[in-house]
């Protein structure tokens, strides 16, 4: 009786079973390609949003302060989303009939809110605080980049834990004086690892790493 | 377990796990929208005519900075220097973009067109009560937008007094620096 394999279906079944290997550690490293990527972490990507709001004219243009419109960003976990009647501070003298502006301009006259994109969006199960996190000396630029020289909001960061981690297993490399939080361009004036292990110190900076911290 | 269902029940369990009820549980983060409220909104405004707990605001020279109906020009809260930085502060992150940081009324705001404030350093306004102060940041005056819901009333009196200092400021002479310090003005 004939052969039913050809001698050459041994090559064929060891490629297969080598390339089987491969196959699944391949799809592996492409998920987590994706996971990692601006399709999934939002990265790099700016958010359509109602009115095209450009921090770089207002932090860097006109040398707003971050807390004039994000009020509660010192006190309150949530950073605080300017109502209305904080753009119309200005624009109802300034851009006053820009067409751009019309939604906010909509939103004054009938008190209904401006539905904003949120840029940075953690999942329910993390929690987060911005108030200790100021108190603590971790600037806006630190998580949230150059704010002052984005036209439209973007992630700058991923939000990935293993990001929260980079800072929170050693704060010491990251945390600026009190004092600078607010600051878009500010450089360290010392030793970065000298100036933050003494800031450590000061302000009782503890290394969080325990899961409950974030996920309570 | 033969080798097809295994696959099968592989694949239903990664599908299920696509979903994102743990990254957006049934809850409300603050200002979120919502389809349940009339308005849209989930963070309720208040409602009229009620007090929150803890917000009740008797003392009206602290919260309105009126006694009598008149405006009162002594500072309802002790002044200290730590009060008075902290009035610098506020008053250069929300006052200082159209007064500018000296008071003058040239802050950026209005060097893109809004109309210009006046100087504090004008008699009329050095003359004002200190309760005037408060009262225009609390209620808003001309041009300008109330901010009360932005400056919290400590703030607010510890701005009014950061305003006196700017006051005292432009309009001080050699002879107010004490000796010992006037060395220290030449020398810059």
């Amino acid at each position: 009786m004939a052969q039913i394999f050809h001698p050459s279906t041994n090559t064929i079944a060891r490629v297969s079973i080598f390339g089987g290997l491969f196959f699944a550690g391949g799809l592996l490293l492409v998920l987590n390609e994706i996971n990692r990527s601006p399709y999934v972490t939002g990265v790099n990507v700016a958010r359509q949003q109602p009115v095209p709001f450009s921090h770089k004219h207002h932090v860097s243009g006109i040398g707003i302060d971050c807390r004039y419109c994000h009020t509660s960003v010192e006190t309150s976990s949530f950073a605080g989303i300017p109502a209305t009647e904080t753009c119309m501070s200005c624009h109802t003298q300034i851009w006053a009939d820009s067409p751009m502006l019309e939604p906010v301009r909509a939103s004054f006259r009938t008190g209904e809110s401006l539905r904003w994109t949120r840029v940075h969006d953690l999942p329910g199960f993390v929690y987060f605080n911005h108030g200790i996190h100021v108190k603590k000396g971790v600037g806006c630029a630190t998580c949230h980049g150059r704010v002052d020289q984005m036209p439209l909001m973007y992630q700058q960061n991923t939000l990935n834990m293993e990001w929260c981690l980079e800072c929170h297993r050693e704060p010491e490399k990251y945390v600026r004086p009190r004092e600078e939080v607010f600051r878009m361009d500010y450089q360290p004036k010392e030793d970065q690892r000298q100036l933050g292990a003494r800031l450590v110190k000061e302000y009782k900076i503890r290394k969080l790493t325990d899961c409950s911290v974030c996920h309570r | 377990m033969n080798a097809r269902s295994f696959f099968l029940t592989a694949s239903v369990l990664l599908l299920a796990s696509c979903r994102q009820d743990m990254h957006d549980p049934p809850r409300y983060r603050p200002l979120a929208a919502s389809e349940f409220f009339g308005d849209g909104r989930a963070s309720r405004p208040r409602i009229a005519d009620t007090v929150a707990r803890g917000g009740l605001r008797l003392d009206k020279r602290l919260y309105k900075g009126r006694e009598g109906g008149a405006l009162i020009d002594t500072i309802p809260m002790p002044v200290t220097r730590k009060m008075l930085e902290r009035g610098r502060q506020r008053f250069d992150i929300y006052c200082s973009i159209c007064h500018g940081q000296l008071g003058d009324g040239d802050g950026m705001v209005v060097q893109r067109g809004f109309r210009q404030p006046p100087s504090y350093h004008l008699d009329r306004l050095r003359r004002q009560p200190v309760g005037h102060y408060f009262d225009v940041i609390t209620n808003g005056f001309g041009a300008m937008a109330g901010y009360a819901s932005r400056v919290p009333v400590e703030d607010r009196w510890a701005i009014v007094a950061y305003v006196r200092a700017l006051q005292l400021s432009q309009n001080a002479t050699i002879d107010d620096v004490p000796a010992g310090d006037r060395s220290k003005l030449e020398g810059r």
